[in-house]
């Protein structure tokens, strides 16, 4: 069944049965492949992406609910990485396999968005379903924080 | 008992020397075994080819190849940052690109058995002076003709920045300018090369943030799950729950129909060789059977799961389970007396255990245990495969790549594939398997056939492993169960060290060559196997160190406790009283074994960083903890401080890690990053992870029912790491950082409540982090 998306600013229409999970519309459609796979079940948070803003789980978003929506995904933050948290990211060389990063930031773009300077409990609050394995989140939260303030440290 | 033999092929293929691909593997599991390794005659070196390595642009800027794989261990910067730094260029000229796995790396960097692979911390000291080789070898020859060029001595030529200069004269000539001549130098024999004096290293040893992040934080295809060739499908792929079970029969016929399916197809096991017949060279290249189905997107393969029914033989396993292991070890202590005295890396005896027990002041006696644990990579395990015209061209994210491994199954010889090395989404030893590599080669194959019969042309396609699928089929952390007994005086010394283990599986859990072994006059260690044990178990991250840590350095724990001594205090004391004469220490540290030295080292400075000595002083609820490893050749010791409530609640206030793996690191950033993801990974082990076994296969489906730790459980500037500059070679830092985390936090827990864990999870106990 077609359905059109508006992802990233652009309009796409897929042709994918109404419970197609968004991750794989994404992933396997659209070749859009900076959403990640990790689990599932909405558990790890690598799919995260923003609908209208707010921060979902792609692989718990069936297709048929997307609606008119805004989808932003990671390749949508910024067209050149320009985001405070894409550069937040760099200056402190968060990743080490970098697999749940996209989803990382993803989650801190809607908590940034909606929570200018938030503290470090705002930040456990936003964050607690994106799990990074490697255990990155000490330079996940000042990164954050990084951002927040402009690029300077606090 | 199938899958048994299938794990005995492991082992003897993680004790195979020669790899397909020209690579050789050294010791992924213990220190005897990196001993042994390391005792056979080194093969010559081969003379050093940088330009194998080293690519000059116009613009006077290089490409530099980074030939291991890259599961987040950050071997692509610092490998190419050795090169950079002999070749006297900056880093902001270089640009790194991933090797495919080809022998001539090995060979044109004048090590020829020194491997493509990333497993044992062994990346580092195995090709950190090799590369460091390579670069010099192209800053010499730049010098050599530039010396002509400039018509002046070599003697009064210098480098910087990728330019020769003269500076008698003023004259410079750029590395561009005379790469056509230099890099096509001969080769340089080893003996030849002149390295630089380490203390004019500009790269190496500053914070170098990772090459791939900017294509990361952009979200730029950058890891396996990622390829994406033309016209490629995607497979998923069901096997038996139950280890060793095989395919009866499936509805295949059924599947073809679901919507978006292409094929579905049984896969069956290797044929068994011919009589006679020689096997191939190499490890042996095995996978399970099962049924494929090939899809024009993952979710319509995966979908199509729900529909099929598979008639499975499950076999004997189904009848083994994680309460029948357990009856048997509770049986297994009573023969402890009966279990095989000693000798070989699996059991140790030393003086007389029995009689020091008699004359000891005091007995301790502890029963300990840890689980078996998946690896659980947040990627979950995939590959890509083509098999076209006879040849077959992957692309995977393993640890050790071999070219058999999609040779074997496609039935194309070695030299039919070609290897590409993809950005893994974390490793931890998970991928030193690579099912995922062999299965997408077979069904590649298949699916090639199948679509000639039917008049379509080949095309690529993806295996991607559900996150299910994952933690039902990984090799997993073996457990143990420790029956331990000390022995002290009445001065508190211990005198007496007695662990007899319940082993789980072929797979070294056996404390027999660890600390406190050497520095007590009776010592042993010996075990008995629960069998049959037919669970897939290998290494993960610090193996065997990452479990017998936990068990090892809480019992020393414990001892101190009992000898009414300082827990650090004690240790330092134990290490500065070696029993007979110690070992001379080894400066070319890989390899070698424990330094006694080293590991008061560590203790001492972490003592001084964590405020240890004022600890008393902490409110009720409230207590620091030690502990200390040796793993894969580093030292590594935490002071953790831990905040434990009333209901259990568990709080990690802070942890300090003092860390000695040399005279070198390489890259500081990644460095720090990788001990403290080690100490999280550590804090995984302690509260949530554990694999149960029922009916033969594995009880925990996903995440939810094995939880990694969160960022919320980690407090701002939680882990504190330092680095000991000492005199020792360069090792690696992928696996040591992680093991004693996890003793550290439980004896923190005893000194915050006077609870002694002396099981994992903490989970299953009652706790859970505030």
């Amino acid at each position: 069944m077609p359905y059109t998306l508006k992802i990233n600013g652009q309009s796409k229409t897929v042709d994918v049965p109404a419970e197609m999970p968004l991750l794989w519309v994404l992933r396997d459609v659209l070749n859009i492949k900076g959403t990640k796979f990790g689990c599932g079940i909405g558990a790890c948070g690598a799919c995260t992406v923003q609908l209208n803003g707010r921060a979902v789980r792609a692989c718990q978003t069936q297709v048929s609910t997307v609606g008119n929506q805004e989808v932003k995904t990671i390749e949508g933050l910024s067209s050149d990485g320009s985001h405070p948290l894409q550069k937040a990211w760099l200056t402190l060389d968060v990743p080490q396999c970098g697999y749940c990063q996209a989803g990382q930031i993803m989650s801190a773009a809607a908590l940034l968005a909606r929570t200018p300077k938030p503290t470090d409990a705002d930040i456990d609050s936003a964050m607690t379903g994106n799990v990074c394995r490697c255990g990155t989140y000490l330079r996940i939260r000042e990164a954050i924080h990084l951002a927040a303030n402009g690029g300077r440290k606090a | 008992m199938k899958t048994m033999t299938k794990q005995l092929d492991r082992r003897s293929f993680l004790k195979v020397s020669a790899l397909a691909g020209g690579g050789m593997l050294i010791g992924l599991y213990t220190e005897p075994e990196l001993l042994s390794q390391q005792r056979g005659a080194p093969p010559a070196p081969t003379p050093v080819n940088p330009s194998t390595f080293i690519t000059v642009h116009p613009d006077n800027t290089f490409t530099i190849i980074a030939k291991n794989p890259e599961t987040g261990q950050g071997i692509r910067n610092a490998l190419p940052m050795v090169i950079a730094d002999e070749f006297d260029v900056d880093w902001k000229q270089v640009k790194i690109q991933q090797s495919d796995l080809d022998p001539k790396y090995a060979r044109d960097m004048g090590a020829p058995t020194v491997g493509q692979i990333e497993g044992g911390s062994t990346a580092t000291p195995q090709n950190y002076t090799p590369m460091r080789n390579v670069g010099a070898a192209a800053r010499m020859m730049m010098i050599a003709t530039a010396a002509k060029q400039l018509n002046a001595p070599e003697s009064e030529l210098t480098t910087e920045s990728g330019v020769v200069t003269h500076t008698k004269s003023g004259r410079k000539a750029t590395y561009a300018s005379l790469a056509q001549a230099a890099l096509s130098m001969p080769p340089m024999a080893v003996t030849d090369i002149k390295l630089k004096d380490p203390k004019d290293f500009k790269i190496l040893g500053t914070r170098v943030p990772g090459v791939d992040n900017p294509a990361i934080v952009t979200g730029k295809p950058s890891f396996s799950i990622d390829v994406n060739p033309p016209g490629m499908l995607y497979a998923a792929y069901e096997k038996c729950p139950v280890f060793g079970g095989k395919v009866v029969s499936a509805n295949v016929d059924d599947i073809k129909k679901l919507p978006g399916v292409k094929h579905a197809f049984i896969v069956p096991p290797p044929e068994p060789r011919p009589a006679g017949a020689q096997a191939p060279a190499g490890p042996p290249v095995n996978w399970a059977p099962g049924v494929a189905i090939v899809a024009d997107t993952w979710w319509h393969a995966q979908n199509a799961r729900k529909q099929l029914k598979v008639v499975w033989d499950e076999g004997d396993v189904a009848k083994q389970s994680s309460a029948g292991y357990m009856a048997q070890i509770k049986q297994l202590a009573s023969k402890a007396s009966e279990a095989p005295a000693g000798g070989g890396p699996r059991s140790a005896k030393e003086g007389d255990v029995e009689a020091a027990f008699k004359t000891a002041a005091k007995v301790v006696e502890a029963e300990y245990e840890f689980p078996l644990i998946a690896h659980a990579p947040l990627e979950p395990q995939n590959s890509t495969a083509w098999f076209k015209d006879g040849k077959i061209e992957i692309w995977s994210p393993a640890q050790i790549p071999s070219l058999n491994d999609a040779a074997v199954p496609a039935g194309v010889q070695p030299s039919d594939v070609t290897f590409h090395m993809v950005r893994a989404g974390g490793g931890f030893g998970r991928r030193l398997y690579k099912e995922y590599d062999i299965e997408v080669s077979k069904i590649a194959r298949m699916l090639a056939d199948e679509r000639a019969k039917a008049g379509q042309p080949s095309v690529p396609v993806k295996l991607l492993w559900s996150r299910e699928d994952d933690m039902a089929h990984d090799d997993y952390r073996p457990a143990g169960y420790h029956y331990f007994k000390a022995g002290l005086d009445a001065n508190g010394k211990l005198i007496a060290f007695r662990d007899f283990v319940g082993s789980y599986g072929n797979t070294s859990v056996i404390p027999a060559t660890e600390f406190p072994r050497g520095f007590v006059p009776n010592f042993w260690v010996s075990e008995g196997q629960v069998g049959p044990f037919s669970i897939p178990t290998g290494a993960l991250r610090a193996p065997s160190t990452n479990g017998i840590s936990f068990v090892m350095q809480s019992f020393i724990d414990e001892i101190a406790v009992a000898a009414g001594k300082d827990p650090l205090q004690y240790r330092l004391d134990l290490l500065a009283s070696p029993v007979g004469t110690p070992a001379a220490p080894n400066r070319t540290s890989f390899g070698a074994g424990f330094n006694a030295a080293r590991a008061r080292g560590v203790l001492e400075a972490v003592r001084d960083m964590s405020d240890w000595n004022n600890r008393s002083k902490l409110p009720k609820g409230t207590g620091k903890g030690v502990a200390f490893q040796f793993a894969h050749s580093g030292y590594v010791a935490y002071v953790v401080q831990v905040s434990v409530d009333s209901s259990k609640k568990l709080k990690v206030d802070k942890a300090w890690a003092a860390v000695d793996i040399g005279e070198q690191i390489l890259n500081a950033s990644q460095a720090e990053n990788l001990v403290q993801g080690g100490f999280v990974e550590g804090m995984s082990h302690m509260m949530a992870w554990e694999i149960t076994i029922d009916g033969g296969k594995v009880v925990q489906g996903n995440f939810n029912q094995y939880q990694p730790t969160r960022m919320r459980q980690l407090a701002p500037a939680a882990v504190e790491v330092k680095f000991l500059k000492t005199d020792y070679t360069t090792t690696g830092l992928g696996e040591p950082s992680l093991p004693p985390a996890v003793p550290a936090i439980s004896n923190a827990i005893f000194a915050a409540t006077g609870i002694r864990i002396r099981s994992l999870p903490l989970g299953k106990q009652g706790y859970s982090w505030t």
